[in-house]
């Protein structure tokens, strides 16, 4: 194994603009990580080495020819294949989509050609980023690199078992209820869920659109933050993207100190339910961050009870009208019953084929909690409640700068575990839901390992809307502190993956 | 098609009171689309002017055009409305092969204007103030084509195409209040209503409002209640009637049919109907169920719209005059009388005659035109006069040259119909086709000489004060010249040679 | 508010234009039953106040794009993804005598 496939992305970015590595070079080893891991993690969907290798030549030539590139250019990238790509299949999970090659880029696709890093491939997820472990992806699950039997998170698994797995050095994942960093949590990396409208949507295939974010996922923070510089910013395709800049999140990872700064713990996520190795490392944390001078103040936000419930119902509404479009006329599967069926017969027969059950079970849920006679107890009032939470938030922000707790309840669980009970899976989002719901940014960040499993812990940082910097600054000042202490990285805890071919 | 019992239209009135309802959409005429950057054009080859947006590939997002919605407060402001100080976008769900997203991009509770009124003058000169519910900004669907089957309709069609060309084209719904007490003018009403929310649009430039072509729809609402019943009576909704003449009709129909099966103690199915031009009738369409169940809610990609006191008050300054009023003026500025004036209401020719006048014409003699030899040969083609080819310019060219003598009446009238195949302006006509009147004296007299020949009486006759034998040499001279001569000349020459001798 | 059953179920589906065999109907009223029951919470949280709604989670207002033509797809492009097409457009079965 090469050991720069280990090294965090911006020690690579550096190493490529002295010119100690080709973005040629750089691809290949990835690559040939993924060839020797990926049958057992099946982070990848979809690689395509020679277009990954052509765009890491064509940046390799215009380095060389003096050209003035993008600071992370010839850095290799993965994305979740809930992106559109010109080059690429593009899934989003689904049989409904097998082999669809989109004939636009999405936004942020389009700022990573610009910027001239190198596609290594798109990464599995939960069939239309519905769920929390990728066993819903129609395509196989992914697998956690710390315990091939374990689940890797979800709905961005790819995304997070492919840094985690070092087949990529950063990844693109998106975030409709903490399908960024659930993953983050149980494989001990770190990703992060911008302000809602930070970073483009469009061409991210729809979820529910008033919740979705994409964002960074990596193994460290400064890393995350050089890429969430390079895919935010204003796009006149997105009507609820930001007008304003939110500032470099580079610099803001860069500051290393928390003194002064107000911590807010949320008395509502933390205690039952959550594992005890889950709570120690928290407590631990807790400590570091008071001993570097921050303040730690107790919030309360009395309606975090009520937010699965709203979230399990908006969520579905706007995925039962965003899916709607899957109707075999114009992309996607067409699938035809016997004899000679009409058009709403052969609909339903593609979509019934298809969707796989979880898609089925929430788009027939948010159907029923829009339909006339249901939609002011479920729909509407999911609406309302939603006022609630921001208006906790806000509350809580009056005492605290950040927000913290544990990213989820628990380690990562087996494979199988909670497959056939919908409600214990969606319990797992207990922690990051409240963040979309609010629409402001969530990060997690290793914690360490929990005692009872020695599987990976994560922290959570919240922010109020906009003030994604904060979750930078506090998040990489907590990063050092652990890594001084273990004398390691806590990706570099992970056990070794047996090697193949 | 079952043959509907009809009732006599007398005795429908007596028995029962008639409420109509009217849904007008109106088509505008931006460049681009409601939700993308794609033309706002018809008649291009199918699925060139369509885009991820428009043809709702995974991943796209709508984005909304200022133009539209600024031609929509326009609209509104003309009618009357209160402007929405928040008006939102709402999601319409439901399926259909010519809507791509399977949802229609609208307005529901909160449309963008509401609650004006419109007052309209009916043929018979009474005056009736049609209440406007509300107007909304909506896309339009695409364009199926049904393929086999003996009709080429839906009915039988083996399979159909689907155009996207028109999905997305901005349109403008405006929707009355029940419109009570026009009795025996409801049809009428219906029709002249239409025609002033055409001229209305018109004249804000906001749309082409050509009828023939879809600018403007009309789905009419028509339900019976005995006369002093407060409760109203079930509706049928009529569709898609896209002449004014057919709108009459068609609420002229379903007030007998309707008459007739209630009288028969048969309920009315509360339905859409569907309005067949060739048969003058009406013919049943789905039945109202609840798969008409549309589950509205928030667009969530897209945020409400707030126009600012200013762009209102700029907009309602730039308001042409009211119909009502340009009808006053004109008729004051052209001389008409009044039952002139109402015969070109009519025949909707308000705009031909106006844009004739200012081309030159004398107003009596556009209006002559344009009521006289152009209404004929429109309805010897079963056309509506103001779909013929030609403009006000060149009918007031025809004018001027019969003013000047050059054409006399049977001349001009075999110019017009060489104007409408196309051949070009009337000058280019009478030059290219050697159509001028023969005022040369040297040639008539010529003629004259040679028809007296052959009847020498005529001149003593004459000369006796018997006028009418004047007819059987002018008639001779006319069919020797083909009919280029100019009568009153050769009277007047013959007169002349009379009295000479 | 109604309780699902398997005719609702079936409506839903209908109304979702999802075909569900008997198996899943049975499925899915029983797992429907167990989160709407879950989801009704909301209410809760709700009793005896007035709150208005939220549908953007970030509130923002009057996001415009001017009337500007921009490129479109071909129409090569445009079928590309399409499972069948013909004379340029995208070719459908037959629709219900409905209309």
């Amino acid at each position: 194994m090469s050991e720069l496939i280990r090294k965090n992305a911006s020690e690579l970015v550096e190493l490529l603009k002295t010119g100690q590595v080709s973005s040629v070079e750089l691809t290949q080893v990835h690559l040939d990580r993924s060839a020797a891991v990926d049958q057992d993690v099946h982070s990848y969907l979809y690689q395509s080495p020679e277009t990954a290798l052509a765009a890491a030549a064509d940046i390799d030539r215009r380095r060389a020819a003096g050209e003035k590139l993008h600071d992370l250019a010839g850095l290799p990238i993965a994305v979740k294949d809930n992106l559109t790509t010109t080059d690429a299949p593009t899934t989003s999970g689904s049989k409904i989509l097998e082999g669809w090659i989109p004939p636009y880029d999405s936004t942020v696709v389009k700022r990573i050609r610009e910027a001239g890093l190198p596609i290594l491939g798109k990464t599995n997820l939960d069939e239309f980023a519905m769920g929390s472990s990728t066993e819903f992806s129609a395509f196989g699950p992914s697998r956690n690199p710390w315990d091939l039997t374990r689940i890797p998170g979800g709905s961005g698994g790819g995304s997070s078992s492919v840094v985690a797995s070092f087949q990529a050095p950063v990844a693109i994942g998106s975030d409709t209820g903490g399908s960024i960093r659930f993953p983050a949590s149980v494989t001990g990396t770190v990703g992060n869920k911008p302000t809602y409208g930070a970073v483009s949507r469009y061409g991210l295939i729809a979820l529910a659109s008033s919740l979705d974010q994409v964002g960074p996922v990596s193994r460290n923070v400064l890393d995350s933050a050089l890429i969430q510089d390079l895919i935010a910013g204003h796009d006149p395709h997105d009507s609820t993207s930001l007008p304003e800049s939110l500032g470099s999140m580079a610099d803001a990872a860069r500051k290393l100190d928390v003194k002064g700064m107000r911590i807010g713990v949320i008395k509502e996520l933390m205690g039952e339910g959550f594992q005890p190795g889950v709570m120690n490392r928290f407590k631990e944390s807790i400590a570091l961050l008071e001993q570097a001078g921050a303040e730690i103040v107790e919030v309360s936000c009395p309606n975090f009870e009520y937010a699965i419930a709203a979230y399990y119902l908006i969520l579905p509404a706007e995925a039962s009208s965003n899916l709607a479009k899957f109707d075999s006329v114009r992309f996607g599967l067409r699938v035809a019953p016997e004899g000679n069926p009409t058009i709403e017969r052969v609909m339903a027969a593609t979509r019934e084929a298809g969707f796989g059950p979880e898609v089925k079970r929430r788009i027939i849920l948010g159907t029923y909690a829009l339909s006339s006679g249901s939609y002011e107890h479920f729909y509407g009032a999911a609406l309302k409640v939603r006022t609630l939470i921001q208006r906790d938030f806000a509350a809580a922000f009056e005492k605290a700068d950040v927000l913290i707790s544990p990213t989820a309840p628990t380690t990562a669980f087996k494979i199988g575990e909670k497959l056939e009970d919908p409600l214990a899976m969606y319990l797992n989002d207990i922690a990051t839901i409240p963040a979309n719901l609010a629409g402001i940014p969530g990060m997690s960040i290793p914690n360490g390992l929990a005692d009872e499993d020695g599987l990976p812990v994560g922290l959570q940082l919240l922010a109020p809307a906009r003030a994604d910097a904060r979750l930078y600054q506090v998040g990489a000042a907590l990063e050092k502190m652990h890594e001084d202490i273990w004398g390691k990285r806590m990706i570099d805890f992970a056990p070794e993956l047996e090697v193949r071919g | 098609m079952a043959k509907d019992e009809l009732m006599n239209y007398e005795k429908a009135l007596e028995m029962f009171e008639v409420v109509i309802g009217l849904e007008v959409h109106v088509e505008l005429n931006t460049k681009t689309k409601m939700f993308c950057g794609c033309r706002n054009e018809f008649g291009d080859e199918p699925n060139t002017n369509v885009c991820p947006i428009c043809i709702a590939l995974p991943g796209a997002l709508p984005a909304v055009n200022r133009t539209a919605v600024e031609s929509s407060i326009s609209i509104g402001l003309a009618l009357g409305c209160e402007i929405a100080p928040n008006g939102r976008f709402a999601r319409k769900n439901y399926f259909y092969p010519d809507l791509a997203k399977n949802f229609q991009t609208s307005q529901y509770d909160e449309p963008i204007a509401f609650e004006g009124e419109l007052t309209v003058e009916l043929p018979s000169g009474s005056v009736h103030t049609v209440q406007i519910e509300r107007a909304h900004m909506e896309e339009d669907a695409g364009k199926l084509t049904h393929i086999g089957g003996s009709t080429g309709r839906i009915q039988g069609a083996e399979y159909s195409l689907v155009d996207y060309n028109r999905a997305g084209v901005p349109l403008v719904e405006i929707v009355t209040k029940p419109v009570y007490g026009a009795g025996a003018e409801a049809p009428e009403l219906a029709a002249a209503y239409v025609r002033s929310i055409r001229e209305i649009v018109k004249g804000l430039g906001v749309s082409d409002a050509k009828m023939e072509r879809g600018n403007v729809r009309c789905d009419a609402n028509v339900s019976l209640r005995p006369h002093g019943q407060e409760k109203l009576g079930t509706r049928t909704e009529t569709k898609n009637v896209n002449s004014l003449r057919s709108i009459e009709r068609a609420v002229r129909y379903e007030i007998q049919r309707q008459a007739a099966l209630l009288a028969k103690g048969t309920a009315i199915i509360q339905e859409t109907r569907h309005w067949h031009e060739d048969k003058g009738a009406t013919s049943a369409g789905r039945p109202k169920s609840d798969a008409d169940d549309y589950r509205y809610f928030p667009e969530p990609d897209l945020v409400p719209v707030q126009p600012s006191k200013e762009l209102i008050e700029s907009l309602r300054a730039k308001l042409p005059e009211k119909p009502a009023d340009r009808r006053k003026r004109v008729q004051a500025e052209w001389g008409f009388a009044d039952l002139e004036f109402r015969d070109v209401v009519n025949a909707d020719l308000l705009d031909q005659i106006e844009e004739t006048v200012r081309a030159g014409a004398k107003p009596q003699a556009a209006r002559k035109w344009w009521t006289g030899e152009l209404a004929r040969i429109a309805n010897s083609q079963d056309k509506d006069v103001t779909e013929l080819e030609i403009s006000g310019a060149y009918v007031a060219e025809l004018a001027q040259l019969v003013d000047a003598g050059k054409l006399n009446d049977r001349l001009a009238r075999e110019v017009l119909t060489y104007v409408l195949n196309g051949e070009g302006s009337p000058t280019k006509i009478v030059a290219a086709r050697g159509l001028e009147v023969v005022s040369d004296d040297g040639a008539l007299i010529a003629a004259i000489d040679a028809a007296l020949a052959k009847q020498p009486d005529v001149l003593d006759a004459i000369r006796e004060g018997r006028m009418q034998a004047a007819g059987a040499v002018i008639g001779a001279v006319m069919q020797a010249m083909k009919g280029s001569a100019d009568a009153g000349r050769v009277r007047e020459l013959l007169i002349e040679k009379a009295n000479a001798q | 508010m109604s309780e699902i059953t398997p005719d609702l179920v079936r409506h839903l589906a209908g109304l979702s234009r999802i075909l569900v065999t008997d198996e899943e109907v049975e499925r899915f009223t029983e797992q429907l039953s167990l989160i709407v029951d879950s989801v009704a919470k909301v209410n809760e949280a709700l009793a005896g106040i007035d709150v208005p709604s939220t549908s953007h989670p970030i509130p923002m207002a009057n996001v415009f794009r001017e009337d500007i033509v921009e490129p479109s797809l071909t129409q090569e492009q445009a079928l590309s993804g399409a499972p069948d097409s013909g004379e340029g457009r995208f070719r459908v079965a037959a629709i219900l005598d409905e209309e």
